[in-house]
């Protein structure tokens, strides 16, 4: 299946290579890089590039170019999942995923690699598995391991690997046992120009950290389950008895965790939180243009709208832009032509605008499209949706857990057209 | 520096070779000669130094320097840079205590060992060695290493590894063996047969961490053998919920295949329904034929494969879904198949190199069936920040989508895109809704007018993309639109890009006679600003001319002349070509010949209009989510999906374990059974049974089994809700819940009659069931074996089925009579040497046990004359519980190993089993299930017709345990009820004791050295130093014979395994206060887990 892996960073430098078969001599990212020149933007690269006698399927994240070499038929989409699995494992044990976080940690990274794959087939893939075979490096382990000389790497084959609870390792002790849940909610949608919606739907995720000991198994349940149109679930879930009775029922892993994804349909109707005004215009003739912006809340159920954060790809005419914030700061690159403006907090009473002038190239004609705006926000204690956990309740051990659950709604690709 | 160093090596043979000169020397002097060659070469020296002291580290005595050095090492490897020449020196530690040192030789060894074949030959013993340790993960990663080192010279070592450990206890290790195949496999093709063999024995396995690995071993190896599939087809569409995710993408891509090649395509219904309809005059007969053939019944195997991957639809490993997504699309019957959608649209959620795959999916589904993703339309709209490749897919599902309906929104939508900044993409916008406008008439018209007005937009792309649109749209109806053709050469003076010019020129031609007035003008224009023009529109500049000369000859002679004049004299011979053959063609002179006649049929032909489709028309040649799908080109390995069979082959071969022996048995048990309980009201049974019955015993045991099977389906499914909402209220405090539930799972499947009993018992049978079930998951976690085997519980081998059939039915049916059990039993626990009861052997058999166990020892022992089957030395009499009264309403079971050869089969362990009534009622007909037992092969004791109230009766059984401590899976059924129940053996239960003399021992035993040695140094506690107490502990241990030792502080035992007979060899020797067990057998993972329980029971005190 997977041959061999390459890494490859923004500036095309191949900095590190690990081969699970036979060696692939690095001469074949020679493809990629051409590929690469090729593509305008770095995200333009196409996922699978064919050569003459390899298959290059590869990832972009953090920056970075996750190269996997195939020689034979195998579902891209395997090798794409298991990249992406290789990119959160590496952010689980490093804090982030950087060439220089990969580079300090070359030796954790060969092992990690090691572990994942067998012959190019994944072996172990599970966060929690690979955690009892190489331990993660903290500060205090290296220098406890530099005295005493013991090792990072497991003797004994971790138990979650021939358990039928795999996530989940035994023993695990905590003093204070809790459980958070974060129900998290993305609104994606497309407004027109006139401020009607052409497109909006909800991506929620119940994110858990659980630190409880024993084997606990938990339940969690919903006030209004319907609402749920299409979910994923951590294997953990146990499924029937979501098809049963749409309740979660589950032994959860230890730590940090996704328990469930789902997904309210466009069919519904979604709230949209802000509203835009704009007049982003240009004369025909003159160089300069004008840019109003103005936002507000709407729909918020009372809550306050935060972080609001927005963005704009300006024409590729305009050279400049000279803009006033009644609120946050605002950046324009003229090479890239990005505008962005840090709102922060909107305050109903008071709306947050930005308003002045843009330059234009002297001579040039106006350009004939206009931009649209990308708007982040966030909006805390809220699920957009009217999503609510109804109660969470411990079987299988004795203890009272401390339990919480956050609601946010956050914007996804939030996207208004002008 | 890869290629430099390489020089290095190659200099270094040829001096070697050349010279002779001692290598070490050659070594040193060659670093010396390259750094005094330049600058170039600075750099290699000081990586050569720096290995140097590599090397000095590798070679101290400090752990801490060595792995500081292997990982800085490894660090070299992970750059790509060459470390080779360390080989030695890192070889050397590949045997180190160190683990993680260890590892990252491993790492290092499966690096170079390819380049340094010799050396890495060195490495070899030390995974010899360590694929015996008593540690599995150590066992396991010794054999990933040998695997990995591609060394031909080592085929044989790591055939004969993999063979070992596709055995092996953990399941681990035997996951790891299903790697190793592969591995193999690409490494030697030759050992083809062998390893399928192996897989053949993997796929077996009832292991969820072994399912995945093998069947991508199968996928790799031997794709074709289909027929290695069939046994485990059910089992394997049961576990896949619990195999691990990577595992389910290829076991769900491997069944797609074979259910396209086993069962009957479900998408004919429609057909088959018109065809009865054309017929429905015929006669009765033939009528009553087409009836038969009509009904599209799908075969059970099929939906149960669709049932049980539908759950994963909601996996959240993107790959899962869209393998399930495939199989559905590729498998299901057309009105399911949009189940699927939603979880696909749910995947645009994730990476953009998802998205990508998985847009192209929908894309080319999104041709053959609209209907699927509509609902769904805007989920495809395009955002500003999607990348390229993203918003060409989309657009191109949105085109596919576009029909009379939705058209309008669609084109609103377009009409953003056209205004995009991405100009590549507003191109392809407009390459859309052309395809709009021919797929979907009503709108054309809209479509022209649009794209006309896109004609003045500043953006040269779109132009040129609207002209070559309008091109193509105005071909498929000319007549109307002569006044685009107008609005199009008005705006051809502001149009530069040479494409669109052409395209122009090209239409003026091809309708001049629309437009009679405007086209010489533009001819006229051209003349002027032909020698400025690109090459394709010179071309089409003569065209254009030719074809006016053709048709307005009056007004276009002088100009076309010109022209052509300019045109001779091009710089492009291409042009010179056309004007010359032009001018033959249509200018009449004495030397034209025919051809001038026909010059306007030629050139005034009508053409066909271009067909605007997808390019992912044809995309569905290939299977969906596979590379080549996404390359649209074969990519190598690719496994063609087959076509459905016209006919269904024949679908008992997925029928697991139907046994010859119990078909005789079965039928003439029947009458005794209340016929409409086991086969209720449905007609298609009974059907079936009358075939059966004509047919021979075999098959009709089998189509029964197949329609048990089939009703079962319909049932498990409300039973299984209902059953483990129970168990699972029942069981929260239980550790082990999720295993008891796949226990369950699979005790629901094999309980089949019951599912049918609950018809009429309802709530009650399930209770009881999901009672017991929790009951013998406690038991096995109770129970001592070590955490190895006990996730061995869910499986047991199916091998040993071939030898089934060679057993002969059962003889004579003996009935036997409580009155004299109880006098048996009572005589039981008094008996050391006992032999299996009486009461259960076949009165028609003359041989007593004993006497046959005697014949068969010279049998069987392979050398005859030196091996001699023994009775055994000590029989235990402790037993162990198999059913407990609570479980099993009032019935209670107990079995022991009677360590007597088996009077059943040669292969089997012969077991006594003593059943207890508890109730105050007497229990009817207790019999071991015939279809239950899912692996082993078990020779049941003959039904019990009637036991009374408290009393028991002693029945003996015997086992094929394959010479593995699997657990035996069956069913014990009352006339009511049925538990399904486990015999765990202990491995010393396996063998037979032979005897031999003290000379042949120890040539025996020098025959079994290496890995077939296993031993351990224990110190003894003082009360077991006696020979006596040595022997006792040994033999209550395992079933061995004592050898009559001539030395003072060494004592020896022989046995053999009892379905392969191989030799069990065990020596104690005392050394006081020490004591060093050896164990010599080909049987490895016996001898370490013998080796275990003699250890424990030496160190134990007690008697």
């Amino acid at each position: 299946m997977i041959h061999s892996l390459f890494l490859i960073n923004a500036s095309g430098d191949i900095f590190l290579e690990k081969h699970w078969k036979s060696v692939v001599s690095r001469s074949v990212c020679d493809y990629f890089f051409e590929a690469l020149e090729r593509a305008t933007e770095p995200e333009n690269v196409p996922p699978v590039i064919p050569t003459p006698h390899h298959f290059l399927i590869n990832v972009l994240r953090h920056r970075i170019y996750f190269v996997a070499v195939i020689q034979s038929e195998v579902p891209p989409l395997f090798v794409i999942e298991f990249l992406h699995r290789v990119v959160d494992t590496f952010q689980d044990y490093f804090g982030v995923c950087t060439e220089a976080a990969i580079k300090d940690n070359v030796v954790v990274v060969y092992e990690l690699l090691e572990e994942m794959l067998d012959n190019g087939f994944p072996l172990a893939t599970e966060s929690n598995i690979l955690k009892e075979l190489i331990k993660p490096p903290t500060i205090l382990r290296t220098v406890v391991n530099t005295i005493t000389g013991s090792t990072n790497v497991g003797e004994q084959l971790p138990t979650g690997q021939l358990s039928v609870v795999p996530w989940r390792r035994t023993g695990v002790k905590y003093t204070n046992n809790e459980a958070y849940f974060d129900v998290v909610e993305e609104i994606d949608a497309i407004i027109d120009k006139s401020g009607s919606t052409i497109t909006a739907e909800i991506q929620g995720v119940v994110d858990a950290c659980v630190k409880l000991t024993g084997m606990p198994d938990l339940t969690l349940s919903f006030m209004n389950p319907r609402l749920l149109d299409d979910v994923s679930f951590h294997p953990c879930v146990r499924f029937k008895r979501w098809e049963a009775e749409r309740i979660l029922s589950f032994i959860p892993p230890d730590g940090n965790f996704r328990l469930l994804s789902y997904h309210v349909s466009s069919q519904n109707l979604v709230a949209i939180p802000v509203y835009v005004k704009h007049n982003i215009s240009f004369r025909e003739g003159s160089s300069q243009g004008r840019f109003e912006l103005t936002l507000g809340p709407k729909q918020t159920m009372g809550k306050a709208v935060e972080s609001v954060l927005v963005s704009s790809q300006l024409p590729r005419g305009v050279l400049n832009a000279n803009l006033n914030p009644s609120q946050g700061t605002y950046t324009f690159d003229p090479v890239t032509k990005l505008l962005s403006w840090d709102v922060g907090k909107i305050n109903p009473q008071k709306l947050p605008s930005l308003k002045g002038s843009m330059s234009l190239q002297t001579g040039a004609s106006k350009p004939d499209e206009n931009p649209t705006i990308n708007i982040q926000f966030k909006i805390q204690q809220l699920a957009i949706s009217g999503l609510k956990v109804n109660r969470l309740d411990m079987y299988g051990e004795k203890y009272k857990p401390f339990k919480g659950i956050k609601y946010m709604t956050k914007a996804g690709k939030f996207q208004v057209r002008t | 520096m890869l290629g430099m160093s390489a020089n290095s090596v190659s200099y270094n043979e040829q001096g070697s070779v050349e010279s002779g000169v001692d290598a070490a020397q050659e070594n040193s002097s060659i670093p010396a000669s390259i750094s005094s060659g330049g600058a170039a070469s600075s750099l290699f020296s000081a990586d050569y130094k720096k290995n140097e002291d590599l090397k000095e580290m590798l070679e101290s005595n400090k752990e801490s320097l060595k792995l500081e050095a292997m990982k800085r090492i490894v660090g070299l490897i992970a750059k790509g840079k060459n470390a080779s020449e360390l080989f030695p020196a890192v070889v050397k530690n590949v045997a180190s205590k160190n683990i993680e040192l260890k590892k990252l030789v491993y790492v290092y060894l499966v690096r170079y060992a390819e380049e340094q074949q010799d050396l890495a030959l060195l490495s070899i013993s030390t995974f010899q060695r360590a694929l015996k340790d008593p540690n599995q993960l150590i066992r396991a990663s010794a054999l990933r290493v040998l695997s990995s080192i591609r060394v031909p010279i080592i085929v044989p070592i790591m055939m004969l590894a993999i063979k070992e450990a596709a055995t092996d206890l953990s399941p681990y290790v035997r996951k790891t063996a299903a790697h190793a195949i592969q591995k193999l496999f690409s490494l030697d093709p030759d050992q083809k047969e062998h390893l399928i063999e192996v897989i053949e024995k993997l796929l077996k396995d009832k292991s969820t961490l072994v399912a995945g690995s093998v069947v991508m071993a199968f996928e790799e190896v031997c794709p074709d053998r289909i027929d290695l599939i069939h046994k485990n087809y059910r089992k394997l569409c049961n576990l896949l919920v619990d195999v691990e995710e990577w595992g389910q993408v290829v076991i769900i891509h491997m069944l797609t295949r074979y259910a396209r090649t086993q069962f009957v395509s479900p998408w004919r219904e429609d057909a088959v329904f018109d065809e009865n309809s054309e017929k429905a005059f015929y006669d009765s007969e033939e009528e009553r034929r087409v009836d038969q053939s009509k009904p599209y019944i799908m075969d059970p195997d099929h939906r149960l494969l669709l049932r049980n991957t539908k759950p994963l639809l909601q996996s959240r490993n993107t790959a899962v879904v869209m393998a399930v997504s495939q199989l559905y699309w590729h498998l299901s019957p057309k009105h399911e198949l949009s189940i699927i959608t939603k979880s696909l649209v749910r995947l645009l959620r994730s990476h953009r190199e998802v998205q990508y795959i998985v847009l192209q999916n929908i894309a080319t589904m999104s041709i053959q069936r609209k209907g699927m993703f509509e609902p769904f339309m805007k989920s495809f709209y395009v955002r500003s920040t999607d990348a390229t490749h993203i918003k060409t897919l989309k657009l191109e599902i949105l085109t596919n989508l576009a029909n009379e309906a939705n058209i309008s929104t669609i084109l609103r939508e377009f009409q953003t895109y056209v205004k995009s900044q991405d100009k590549a993409f507003a191109a392809a916008t407009i390459q859309a809704i052309g395809c709009c406008a021919t797929n979907i008439s009503e709108v054309t018209d809209t479509c022209l007018n649009g794209l006309v007005l896109l004609l003045s937009n500043r953006d040269e792309t779109v132009v040129a993309e609207s002209v070559v649109v309008i091109k193509k749209l105005l071909q498929t109806q000319p007549s109307q639109h002569s006044d685009i053709i107008k609005h199009m050469a008005k705006l051809f003076d502001n149009i530069t890009v040479p494409m669109a010019r052409a395209s122009i020129l090209w239409l003026m031609g091809e309708y001049c006679e629309h437009v009679p007035k405007i086209a010489p003008d533009v001819l006229r224009k051209m003349a002027k600003t032909f020698t400025d023009e690109e090459d394709i529109v010179k071309l089409q500049i003569v065209n254009l001319a030719a074809k006016l000369y053709l048709t307005n000859s009056k007004q276009t002679k002088l100009l076309t002349q010109y022209i052509l004049n300019l045109g001779k004299y091009d710089q492009n011979y291409d042009i010179r070509d056309r004007t010359r053959f032009i001018r033959q063609l249509i200018v009449p002179n004495e030397k034209s010949g025919a051809l001038s006649k026909y010059a306007r049929r030629i050139l005034m032909a009508p053409k066909p209009a271009p067909v605007l489709q997808s390019a992912f028309k044809d995309r569905d040649r290939f299977q969906l989510g596979t590379l080549s799908h996404t390359l649209n080109s074969q990519a190598s390995g690719y496994l063609e999906l087959s076509d459905w069979p016209a006919v269904a082959p024949d679908q008992s071969v997925r029928n697991v374990e139907v046994k010859e022996a119990g078909a005789p048995a079965l039928s003439k048990s029947k009458p005794a059974k209340s016929n409409e309980k086991f086969y209720s009201d449905s007609e298609e049974e009974e059907g079936e049974e009358e075939e059966g019955s004509n047919s021979e015993d075999s098959s009709s045991s089998s189509s029964e089994e197949s329609v048990r099977e089939s009703e079962s389906e319909e049932n498990s499914n409300d039973s299984n809700k209902s059953s483990s909402s129970q168990s699972e209220k029942s069981s929260s405090e239980s550790d082990s819940e999720k295993k008891k539930k796949t226990l369950k799972n699979k005790k629901l499947q094999q309980q089949k009659p019951d599912s049918k009993d609950r018809k009429q018992k309802n709530g009650n049978a399930v209770k009881v069931e999901s009672r017991s079930e929790s009951e013998s998951g406690s038991e096995s976690s109770s129970s001592e074996s070590s955490s190895e085997s006990r996730s061995e519980l869910d499986s047991d081998s199916d091998s040993g089925t071939d030898q089934k059939k060679n057993t002969k039915p059962k003889p004579v049916q003996s009935k036997p009579v409580i009155k004299q059990v109880e006098k048996k039993e009572v005589s039981l626990l008094d008996l050391d040497d006992f032999s299996p009861a009486p009461v259960t052997t076949p009165k028609s058999s003359i041989l007593s046990p004993n006497l046959l166990s005697d014949l068969q020892g010279l049998l069987i022992s392979p050398t005859a004359s030196a091996l001699q089957a023994s009775s055994p030395v000590f029989v235990p009499e402790t037993s162990h519980e198999l059913l407990h009264r609570m479980t099993g309403k009032g019935l209670s079971a107990q079995y022991r190993f009677t360590r007597q050869p088996c009077i059943y089969g040669n292969s089997m362990v012969s077991l006594q089993l003593t059943l207890s009534n508890r109730t105050d009622q007497a229990l009817e007909n207790i019999h071991i299930s015939e279809k239950s037992s899912t692996g082993q092969n078990i020779h049941r004791f003959n039904a019990i017709e009637r036991l009374e109230p408290q009393a028991s009766v002693t029945v003996s059984m015997g086992v094929d345990f394959n010479d593995s401590t699997q657990t035996a899976n069956f069913q014990l059924c009352t006339k009511e009820d049925e538990f399904s129940v486990s015999i765990q053996p202990a491995v010393g239960e396996l063998l037979l004791p032979i005897t031999m003399s003290e000379a042949d021992f120890t040539k025996e035993q020098g025959k079994l050295v290496g890995m077939n040695e296993s031993s351990a140094t224990i110190t003894i506690t003082p009360e077991n130093v006696s020979s006596q107490s040595v022997n006792r502990k040994v033999v209550s241990v395992a079933n061995l014979g004592v050898i009559p030792s001539g030395q003072e502080n060494i004592y020896r035992f022989a046995g053999k395994t009892v379905s392969s007979g191989s030799l069990v060899l065990v020596s104690v020797a005392l050394k006081d206060p020490d004591a060093m067990i050896t164990i010599n057998t080909e049987k490895t993972v016996m001898g370490s887990m013998l080796l275990r329980q003699v250890k424990t029971a030496l160190t134990n005190s007690g008697p």
